[in-house]
C-alpha cells in the first residue's frame, strides 16, 4: 500500500543570524499493508509528527524532504508524494489518503457552522449539484459514524472536545480513503471519550478495509488498537514489529523503557523513568542516538550508528546489543 | 538589561528597517545636540536678514523674524525629543504600575483596574487636552504639558504589559519562587521584569512617537508654550507669519521634513521590535532543544 | 438570546456609561482645579480689547460669568448642576456668538465631523484590511512588500502633518482641490449634482489624509493577524483537504482575522476622532474641530467645554455601537 524508503526530512531555518538544520526525520524506511493499523510511538519531538506530515506530502518550508521516497500504490499505479505537487497531489488527498492532524480542539473553523465546513470539504473533491443531495449525504455519513445530524447546525464551540474530534474524523473519511493518517487523535480528551474515538477509528478502518496510521506517545493506545508498532527515537525508527511481540518481548533498550513505564494493574512499584532528555535534533549525538541515555551502551554505540535490521519475520531493530548477539548466534 | 542590549544589537544587525531607523534617529539626535554649539540664541530674532532662502550661509534659510532655520531647528528638535522622552518616561510609571499590579494581583483588583483602563483607552484625548491647555494657557510650560499628556498616555501600554504578565504567571519559575517563599515584589522585580522589559521598551518608543505628535498638534493650535522652539511651535510661528502664502516654504519644510523622518524611523523600530518579540519568530531564533512537532 | 450574550451586552453598556462618566467628570474638574481661572481669563480678554471698564462693571461682569460658567456654590452643588444641565441638553450660551447656545453651534457642526469620520473610517478599515489580508495570505510577494513599505511610511505620520502636506501639495502647489470649507460659498444644500460634487471635492482632501494614515495601520495589523491565523490548525486542515484558496482566504482566514480588527476599530475610534478634529482645522472643515479652533481663538470657554463633552459622548456611543455589532460576526458570543 505504502512504501517509505530512506526518508530524510529536515527543518532548515535561517533567522537573526542563527541557522538551524533540524533533522526531524533522518533515514526512515517502512512498509504498510492494506487493511492494517500501524502505530508510531515515541516521546514528544522525536519526529513522529514530521514523519506523518511527510507521508501526506505536506512539507512546506522550512520543512524539506532532503532524500528518500514515499510511494503509495493506488489502483495499481505507484505515486511518490514527495515528487508530485499541486492538482495531482490534491486529487490524491482526501479521496485516497486522509490526514487528521494533531489538535482536535482546533481543527474546525470557529466562525463557520459544521454544515458549511462539510460543504467546503465535499466540494473540494466532488461538485455539489444539489443541496438536498448534499444534505442527505452529510446526514447519512454522520449517522454511519454514530453522530447526531444536529451537529451540522452547530458552531464548533458548541460541541464537546470528543464531539469535535469525531467531526474531524467524519470530515477525513468523507470519501472512504484507502489510507488514514491520524496524529495524536485522542490527546486532550479524557479517558472515556478517548476510547469512543479510538473505537470509531478502528470501526471505520475495518469497514473500509483501509490502512490506518496512528501516531501517539501513548503506548496504551498502541496496545489497544495497532497491529504493528514502530518506535521512533530522535528522528529514526529504533524498533518495529507486531504489537504482541513488541509488548511481550521488547528488544531495544528504549522500547523496554517505554513499556516498563506503562502502569500495570496490581503493580505497586514505582515507575522507572528514563534518565536524561531526548537529544537536540539540531545537533544529535554521534553513533547510536540513544547511547547517552542507554544503561547498556558500549564503546561501539558511541562511534557507529546501528542499522534497522530484520531480526525475525516482521521484526526489525536498530541496536548493536541485539544485532551483534544475533550475528554471534549465526556464526 | 544585558538581554535588552542584545536585542538591540540583533535588531541592528539583522533587520534592515531597524538599521534604517537607528541611523536616522542617531542623525537626528546629533542634529539636536548641535544646538549646544549654536551661534544664535533661539530667543533672539532679527539677527539675520529675514525670509532668505536656503544658502551656504543659512542651510535651511531664515524665517520672517530673521532667525536661522537650521539652528532654530536644532533647538526645536532637542526640545521636542526631550519633551517626548519625558512624557514617555512619566507615563511609563503609570503603565508599568497598572500593568504589573493588575496582571499580578488578578481577581477583583484586575477587573476593576481593567474597566477603568479600558475607559481611558476609548476616551478621545485631544478634546480633553484642548480643554486643559486652553484653561492653562499662559501658565503652560513644556514640563507641565509633558505631565498632562503622560496622564493620558498609559492605558494601551498598561494593557499590553498586563497580558505579558498574565502569560508569565503561568510559567513554572513563578510557582517555584512563590512556593519557596519569595515576596511578591521580589518575584516581580527579579523574575518578571526581564521578560517585560522589551515590551516596555517597545511601548516607550510608541509613546514617544505619540507624545511628540500630540505636542505638534497642540502647538499648531497655539496651545503649547509658544515661546519655546519645538517642532510644533516652529510650524505655529510659520503659520502665524503666513509663511506659505509669502513663499517662505523652507520655514515649514524643515520642521515637517524632520518630523516625518523622525516618526518613520521611530515607527520602524517599533515594528522591528514587535516582530522580534513575536513568539513565533522568537521560537525559531532560540537555540537548543525545540519541539519540531509543530514548527 | 443566551446568558453570555446578555452579559456581554450589559458589560458593554456599563463600560460605555463609565467612559462617559469619567470623561465628563474630568472636564468638570479641570477648570475647577486649574491654577488659572476661566472667568479671570475672559475678563482680561475683554479688557485687552481696549474698552475702559469701570471697576463696578468688571465686578458685575465677573459675577455674571461665574454664574454663567456654573462656578458659583460648593463643588458638590456645581457638580450636580453640571449634570442637570447636561442631561437637559443645556450647555449655556456661547461667548463668541452670544447669545447663541453652545448646543446649537455643536448641532450644526456635528454632522460634518460624523460624516467625515464615518466615511474615512469605513474606507480605510475596509481597504486596509482587504489589502492586509491579501498581503498576509500571499506572503512574500513583491507587491505586498511594496505596499507594506508604503504603509509603514504613511502610518506613523501625525494627522496634522499629513493634512498639511496634502493641503500644500494638492491645494496650493497643484491647485486641484479647494483650500478649505465644506462646499463652495453661497451654494444652497440640495441633491443636485453641483452641490454634491462641490461637497465631494471639499471633503476629498480631509478624507484622504485620514484614509492614508488609517489604511496603513489597518494594513499592518491585518497582515500580522493573517499570518497568525494562516498557521491555525483549522486552516491547515482545510488546506490539506483541498478546500479552494478563495474559500480558505475569505471564510477561514479573513473572517477570523477580522474579529480582532472589529474590536480594534472600537478601541481606536477615539484616536481617529482626534485625527478628524485636527484635519478639520487644517482644511477649515466646519465640524467640531474647526469649532474648537474658533473657540480657542476667541477664548470661548463654554464652547470648548461643549465640544469636549460632545466628543466624549459621541465617541463612547460609537464605540458602544461597534461593540454591540460584534456578536453578529462572532458566533461564540451570540450562541452558547
Amino acid at each position: 500500500m505504502l512504501k517509505v524508503e530512506n526518508l530524510k526530512a529536515y527543518y532548515q531555518t535561517e533567522m537573526y543570524g542563527v541557522s538551524r538544520n533540524v533533522r526531524a526525520v533522518d533515514g526512515v524506511s517502512l512498509e504498510l499493508q492494506k487493511n492494517e493499523v500501524y502505530g508510531i510511538a515515541g516521546e514528544s519531538s522525536c519526529g513522529k509528527t514530521t514523519l506523518i506530515r511527510t507521508l501526506f506530502g505536506a512539507f512546506d518550508p522550512p520543512l524539506r524532504v532532503v532524500e528518500g521516497t514515499v510511494t503509495y500504490s493506488l489502483d495499481g499505479e505507484s505515486v511518490d508524494v514527495t515528487k508530485i505537487q499541486g492538482e495531482r497531489l490534491r486529487q490524491i488527498r482526501w479521496k485516497q489518503v486522509s490526514y487528521i492532524l494533531q489538535g482536535s480542539m482546533s481543527l474546525l473553523n470557529p466562525v463557520r457552522k459544521i454544515r458549511k465546513t462539510f460543504w467546503d470539504f465535499t466540494r473540494a473533491h466532488e461538485p455539489i449539484t444539489d443541496a438536498e443531495k448534499f444534505e442527505a449525504m452529510a446526514r447519512n455519513h454522520l449517522n454511519r459514524l454514530g453522530l447526531p445530524a444536529q451537529v451540522l447546525d452547530s458552531y464548533p464551540h458548541q460541541l464537546s472536545g470528543g464531539m469535535k474530534q469525531r467531526v474531524a474524523i467524519a470530515l477525513a473519511t468523507l470519501f472512504e480513503p484507502k489510507v488514514i493518517l491520524a496524529d495524536e487523535p485522542t490527546t486532550a480528551l479524557d479517558v472515556i471519550v478517548q476510547r469512543g474515538v479510538l473505537q470509531l477509528l478502528k470501526r471505520i478502518q475495518r469497514e473500509t478495509q483501509s490502512t490506518l496510521v496512528i501516531v501517539t506517545h501513548d503506548m496504551g493506545i498502541h496496545a489497544n488498537i495497532a497491529d504493528r508498532v514502530a518506535i521512533m527515537y530522535a528522528g529514526r525508527i529504533v524498533e518495529e514489529g507486531r504489537v504482541k511481540h513488541i509488548f511481550g518481548d521488547p528488544l531495544h533498550p528504549y522500547t523496554k523503557h517505554l513499556i516498563e513505564s506503562l502502569p500495570k494493574i496490581g503493580d505497586k512499584s514505582t515507575r522507572t523513568s528514563i534518565p536524561g532528555a531526548p537529544p537536540n535534533l539540531g545537533d544529535p549525538p554521534p553513533g547510536c542516538r540513544f547511547h547517552p541515555r542507554c544503561p547498556y551502551a558500549e564503546p561501539i554505540c558511541r562511534r557507529e550508528s546501528p542499522h534497522l535490521a530484520a531480526v525475525a519475520n516482521d521484526r526489525r531493530v536498530a541496536c548493536f546489543l541485539v544485532t551483534t548477539k544475533e550475528n554471534a548466534h549465526v556464526s | 538589561m544585558r538581554s535588552l542590549v542584545r536585542i538591540i544589537a540583533d535588531l541592528y544587525r539583522y533587520d534592515g528597517r531597524c538599521r534604517f531607523g537607528f541611523t536616522v534617529i542617531l542623525l537626528i539626535v546629533i542634529f539636536a545636540l548641535l544646538s549646544f554649539i549654536s551661534p544664535y540664541d533661539p530667543g533672539y530674532s532679527y539677527y539675520a536678514a529675514p525670509n532668505m532662502p536656503p544658502s551656504r550661509q543659512h542651510f535651511f534659510g531664515t524665517t520672517s523674524r530673521g532667525q536661522d532655520v537650521f539652528w532654530l531647528m536644532t533647538f526645536a528638535v532637542r526640545n521636542s525629543l526631550t519633551f517626548g522622552v519625558t512624557t514617555a518616561l512619566l507615563s511609563r510609571i503609570i503603565a508599568v504600575f497598572v500593568g504589573l499590579t493588575a496582571g499580578y494581583k488578578g481577581g477583583m483588583v484586575d477587573r476593576i483596574m481593567m474597566v477603568i483602563n479600558d475607559s481611558f483607552v476609548v476616551l478621545p484625548v485631544l478634546p480633553l487636552l484642548i480643554l486643559i491647555n486652553f484653561i492653562m494657557k499662559g501658565v503652560m510650560t513644556l514640563f507641565r504639558l509633558a505631565v498632562i499628556i503622560s496622564l493620558f498616555g498609559w492605558p494601551w501600554d498598561a494593557r499590553l504589559i498586563r497580558s505579558q504578565v498574565l502569560s508569565l504567571k503561568e510559567r513554572e519559575f513563578t510557582f517555584t519562587s512563590r512556593f519557596s517563599g519569595s515576596r511578591t515584589s521580589r518575584v516581580l522585580l527579579t523574575e518578571h521584569l526581564p521578560f517585560v522589559m522589551p515590551i516596555i521598551l517597545s511601548t516607550t518608543i510608541n509613546n514617544l512617537l505619540w507624545a511628540i505628535g500630540m505636542e505638534v498638534t497642540l502647538a499648531v493650535l497655539g496651545l503649547s508654550n509658544i515661546s519655546i522652539p519645538t517642532i510644533g511651535t516652529t510650524i505655529y510661528w510659520a503659520n502665524q507669519h503666513q509663511a506659505l502664502i509669502s513663499g517662505v516654504w523652507w520655514w515649514l519644510a524643515a520642521p515637517v521634513g524632520i518630523s516625518v523622518l523622525l516618526f518613520i524611523a521611530l515607527y520602524l523600530l517599533v515594528v522591528g521590535l514587535g516582530e522580534y518579540l513575536d513568539p513565533r519568530t522568537r521560537l525559531q531564533r532560540m537555540k537548543g532543544v525545540l519541539s519540531d512537532e509543530r514548527a | 438570546m443566551s446568558s453570555t450574550f446578555l452579559r456581554y451586552i450589559a458589560q458593554r453598556v456599563v463600560q460605555c456609561i463609565l467612559v462617559i462618566f469619567i470623561g465628563i467628570t474630568i472636564t468638570f474638574l479641570v477648570p475647577r482645579f486649574s491654577p488659572t481661572d476661566p472667568v479671570e481669563a475672559a475678563v482680561n480678554r475683554a479688557m485687552m480689547m481696549g474698552q475702559y471698564s469701570h471697576p463696578d462693571a468688571v465686578r458685575m461682569m465677573k459675577e455674571a460669568l461665574t454664574k454663567m460658567y456654573g462656578l458659583d456654590g460648593t463643588l458638590g452643588q456645581q457638580y450636580i448642576r453640571f449634570w442637570k444641565g447636561l442631561l437637559s441638553g443645556d450647555l449655556g450660551p456661547s461667548l463668541s456668538s452670544f447669545p447663541k447656545p453652545v448646543m446649537s453651534l455643536i448641532r450644526t457642526s456635528l454632522p460634518w465631523t460624523a460624516g467625515l469620520l464615518l466615511v474615512s473610517a469605513i474606507i480605510s478599515w475596509t481597504v486596509g484590511n482587504l489589502l492586509g489580508c491579501l498581503a498576509g495570505y500571499f506572503g512574500n510577494q513583491r507587491w505586498s512588500q511594496v505596499i507594506g513599505m508604503i504603509a509603514m511610511a504613511l502610518h506613523p505620520i501625525p494627522y496634522y502633518i499629513m493634512a498639511f502636506v496634502l493641503l500644500v501639495a494638492l491645494a496650493y502647489v497643484i491647485p486641484v482641490f479647494p483650500i478649505g470649507g465644506a462646499v463652495d460659498i453661497g451654494l444652497k444644500p440640495s441633491l443636485g449634482w453641483i452641490y454634491i460634487s462641490s461637497l465631494l471635492r471639499h471633503a476629498f482632501l480631509p478624507a484622504l489624509s485620514l484614509v492614508l494614515i488609517g489604511v496603513g495601520g489597518w494594513f499592518i495589523g491585518m497582515r500580522t493577524l493573517v499570518t497568525n491565523v494562516v498557521a491555525e490548525d483549522y486552516v491547515t486542515y482545510a488546506k490539506y483537504a483541498g478546500v479552494s484558496d478563495r474559500t480558505i482566504m475569505y471564510q477561514y482566514v479573513m473572517k477570523n482575522a477580522l474579529l480582532p480588527q472589529i474590536t480594534g476599530l472600537a478601541m481606536q475610534i477615539g484616536l481617529i476622532f482626534n485625527g478628524a478634529l485636527i484635519t478639520e482645522y487644517v482644511f477649515s472643515y466646519p465640524g467640531l474641530g474647526y469649532l474648537a479652533y474658533n473657540a480657542i481663538f476667541t477664548g470661548d470657554y463654554s464652547l470648548i467645554m461643549g465640544v469636549a463633552i460632545f466628543s466624549i459622548v459621541g465617541v463612547s456611543l460609537a464605540v458602544l455601537l461597534i461593540d454591540l455589532a460584534y456578536p453578529l460576526f462572532d458566533p461564540r458570543v451570540k450562541y452558547q
